[in-house]
């Protein structure tokens, strides 16, 4: 069923990784990328998987949620692998058959690759499980903050995309029940090919489309009745303050980030 | 002066195609809602009870006559911000009027547009959830809050702003008798508590029993105007206007027909059985 | 006489196996004969809601069964949809379903579903519309130019028209105003009379279930708190009351008599019914 599906997966908890700034923890997570793109030996990603292991504990989600998550991609990951371990040309070839070579640098690429987009995944993956979408949103408004003198409408961005995360169980909800409604008349989603299916989608696409906007509508009136005016001269509920604990996390980050360049200008 | 809510000869229609001829949906509406009243205003579908509810916030502006808030004219965009902070609105569905996904952020939502410093709105927040009785609720999310538990929380949205009024735009019509009586009792307490004004949209009767004056509208006009006692005991009034009566005044109404002498205005429970059991020689 | 439908010991759970395993119905049995107007009722919460769902095989039990004219709906599963268009099932608020260009064609969608053509198609299309009240020059119009009211009726049509030995009604009258919900009740009401029609309404309006139904089914947390003929179930209107469920305000008047000590029947549930009582006890000069 729909509803069984969670999106934007939030983990509540209390330990030093949910306290965390969201500011904080998007940089955090910015310079792990950058270092990840740095990293050019097993040594340097050694490093980052140390690293993110200590993350884990440190937020108690469990690995096992963690690597869940790279189910989705997981198809991903293995093309990206088998290209690499193909198709690289290299100084010597271990096997070969046709167009296909394996070379040392091929092995050496698919494993970084690999390995690579992994983390960064499962990086990522635990800034969405520590941090609520509303303070994800509030934190990626106050780091852009600075982009409104270039007429980028950060305000607008960020309450558009907290109204979405709101309103995503509330479409999925009805989505179901105009799909049982349909069901309840014979409609019939499973048979037929491509074309049938795509058809049979219209009976539920329609009403849903027609929902949203009265939805959307509707809540535009209301938000102008509670005296919604933009983002101007808006205070809010909660206000992001950096304390110690996000200092010495950046200072952390910013650490291993000059490790890992260092380890790769002595070539290791 | 102590009209929290003033029309003046109020006309409006809604916008329709080139060439159509305009349909009023209020012709010459004049009423003053009086400050701390609880008034409710019945009407069958397509009367204008709603529209009516609309302008008093300036949601919709007058195309002929005025609405004043506390004075303001509504058709003064200037005062627009100040109109909307004194009357809130409460509306139907209470899926599309909750903004955020934690109750706590949707309550300061108000607050937060009017620029109120940090401290002042958790004490908003915190005050506006207890007088809607959902203080247990600070950081649910509200899509997994039944009807009237949502109902409320958009109750409280509206209260956090301070208002000297709140308008339910027939919020009870799509919950369940639990979730209707939860959300009555919370305006109730709110009108006698806090003093707030309540004008309330509905087409179910029996809301009507405990409020201090009922509106009713037909065809864009005020039709009656009153006490509950006298509306409900114009029976025949109310039928002839798509509306029913509520059973209690049904069975005396009966009972006089056939000579008893029963008052019409005892609508709630107990006042009829009184009255029923006095006519019988019982008390 | 051979029931049309029945529950037999029926469960359903959901989410099995995770902590938020909970038994939406629980062991619930009851029959409903042909012709019959069963009234279903109960809070949000209490079960309503995915009971009925499996009466048209939209969800399968976990456990009991549901039989439609004596055969288990899911004895062959990959027929689930025959069930669909014998027991119609009318969705809260249905007026959110419609998608067609016309309400003609949306009121078609059923029955071309079962793959109905031609005359037939077009008969089965306007007997619906008549029965639910659309009106004649509503068919041609897009559903979404019409009011809340008529929009509702399109959606009954549409169940309608693909002319089910029983008929299920979740909440019909949800959010209408006094007349609309009387006069969409007086075209269920007629419908069920003048076809012989099995009819079952789930509402929590207890006033409108004492009005129509036969028999009443009371749901209290996935179970049935208690079944039959509304004099009977009001006559428990204290066991009612203290399961939060409402009674009619009719009855609760009765009920204050009573504790007056003026001798009327407890179980009556209609101004009609307790006026005749009431005009019988004051030409009998009050006994005490």
């Amino acid at each position: 069923m729909l509803k069984d599906i969670t999106l934007g997966q939030y983990f509540p908890g209390n330990t030093p990784a949910h306290k965390l700034d969201p500011r904080t923890k998007i940089l955090l997570v910015m310079l792990y990328i950058i270092a990840l793109f740095c990293a050019g030996s097993f040594v340097a990603y050694g490093l980052m998987a140390l690293t993110l292991v200590v993350c884990v504990r440190i937020s108690k989600v469990g690995l096992r949620a963690l690597v869940r998550g790279l189910k989705p991609v997981l198809f991903i990951i293995i093309f990206t692998g088998v290209l690499n371990l193909f198709f690289t040309p290299g100084a010597r070839d271990l096997w070969a058959w046709g167009p296909f070579h394996v070379t040392d640098t091929g092995l050496r690429n698919a494993a970084f690759m690999v390995l690579r987009i992994m983390l960064l995944i499962m990086g990522t993956f635990l800034m969405t499980y520590t941090t609520s979408p509303i303070a994800l949103t509030d934190g990626l408004e106050r780091l852009l903050n600075g982009l409104k003198r270039f007429h980028v409408p950060v305000h607008e961005l960020a309450m558009m995309m907290s109204i979405a995360l709101r309103f995503i169980p509330t479409l999925i909800e009805e989505t179901d029940k105009i799909m049982s409604a349909q069901k309840a008349r014979g409609a019939d989603f499973e048979s037929g090919n491509l074309l049938q299916k795509a058809r049979a989608m219209i009976p539920i696409l329609v009403p849903l489309f027609i929902s949203a906007f009265r939805r959307a509508d509707e809540l535009a009136t209301a938000m102008e009745c509670r005296c919604y005016h933009g983002g101007e001269g808006r205070t809010k509920l909660h206000v992001l303050k950096y304390e110690r604990r996000d200092y010495l996390a950046l200072t952390f980050g910013a650490v291993i980030l000059a490790l890992v360049i260092a380890l790769r200008a002595f070539g290791l | 002066m102590s009209e929290m809510i003033q029309t003046e000869s109020l006309r409006f229609a809604y916008p329709v195609n080139e060439g159509e001829k305009p349909v009023y949906a209020l012709r010459g509406v004049d009423v003053a809602i009086e400050k701390g009243s609880f008034v409710v205003v019945l009407g069958h579908n397509g009367s204008g009870k709603s529209t009516l509810a609309k302008t008093f916030n300036a949601v919709l502006l007058p195309a002929g006559g005025k609405v004043y808030v506390e004075g303001m004219d509504t058709l003064d965009e200037s005062l627009l911000l100040d109109i909307r902070q004194r009357v809130g609105m409460v509306f139907q569905n209470p899926d599309n009027q909750i903004v955020a996904n934690v109750v706590e952020e949707d309550v300061a939502f108000a607050p937060e547009n009017l620029g109120v410093p940090t401290e002042e709105i958790r004490r908003r927040v915190d005050a506006a959830l207890e007088a809607v009785g959902m203080e247990e609720f600070v950081t649910h999310a509200p899509h997994l809050l039944s009807g009237g538990q949502k109902q409320r929380i958009a109750i409280a949205g509206v209260i956090a702003m301070e208002p000297a009024c709140v308008v339910l735009d027939e919020a009870t019509a799509m919950l369940d008798p639990t979730g209707r009586r939860e959300v009555l009792s919370a305006v109730h307490r709110l009108n006698r508590e806090k003093g707030i004004t309540v004008v309330l949209i509905t087409h179910h009767m029996n809301e009507a029993e405990d409020a201090d004056r009922v509106i009713v509208m037909d065809d864009g006009r005020v039709a009656m105007d009153g006490t509950p006692g006298e509306i409900f005991s114009q029976v025949a009034r109310l039928r002839h206007l798509g509306l029913t009566v509520p059973d209690t005044v049904d069975l005396l109404d009966r009972l006089r027909r056939n000579g008893w002498d029963v008052p019409l205005d005892a609508l709630g429970v107990e006042d009829c059985a009184d009255a029923i059991a006095r006519a019988l020689g019982k008390s | 006489m051979e029931s049309i439908l029945q529950v037999k010991n029926l469960t359903h759970t959901y989410g099995i196996g995770t902590p938020f395993q909970r038994s939406a119905v629980e062991d619930v049995s009851f029959d409903v004969q042909p012709g019959e107007f069963l009234g279903i009722i109960g809070h949000t919460g209490s079960g309503k809601s995915t009971l009925i769902q499996h009466l048209n095989g939209l969800l399968r039990p976990t456990s009991g069964q549901v039989l439609l004219d004596g055969r288990d709906i899911w004895e062959a599963p990959k027929k689930i949809r025959d069930i669909r268009f014998q027991v119609g099932l009318v969705f809260q608020y249905p007026e959110y379903q419609l998608f067609e260009e016309t309400v003609y064609k949306d009121i078609a969608f059923g029955p071309m579903n079962q793959g109905r053509t031609g005359d037939e198609l077009d008969h089965a299309i306007r007997e619906a519309a008549r029965l639910a009240g659309v009106r004649d020059e509503h068919l041609e119009k897009s559903p979404f130019e019409l009011s809340g009211g008529q929009k509702r009726r399109v959606a009954l049509a549409g169940v309608l028209a693909m002319e089910p030995k029983v008929l299920v009604l979740d909440e019909p009258t949800a959010g209408l105003d006094p007349a609309g919900r009387e006069n969409l009740m007086a075209n269920i009401r007629d419908y069920h009379r003048n076809k012989g029609a099995t009819v079952i309404l789930v509402s929590h309006s207890m006033d409108e279930i004492a009005r129509n139904a036969d028999r009443i089914l009371v749901l209290k947390s996935a179970h049935v708190l208690m079944s039959g003929p509304p004099a009977e179930v009001f006559a428990r209107s204290e066991e009612l009351l203290s399961a939060g469920l409402d009674v009619p305000q009719v009855t609760r008047v009765a009920m204050a008599l009573r504790a007056r000590g003026v001798n009327v029947d407890s179980a009556v549930y209609t101004a009609e019914a307790l006026e005749r009582e009431l005009l019988a006890l004051k030409r009998g000069g009050a006994p005490c």
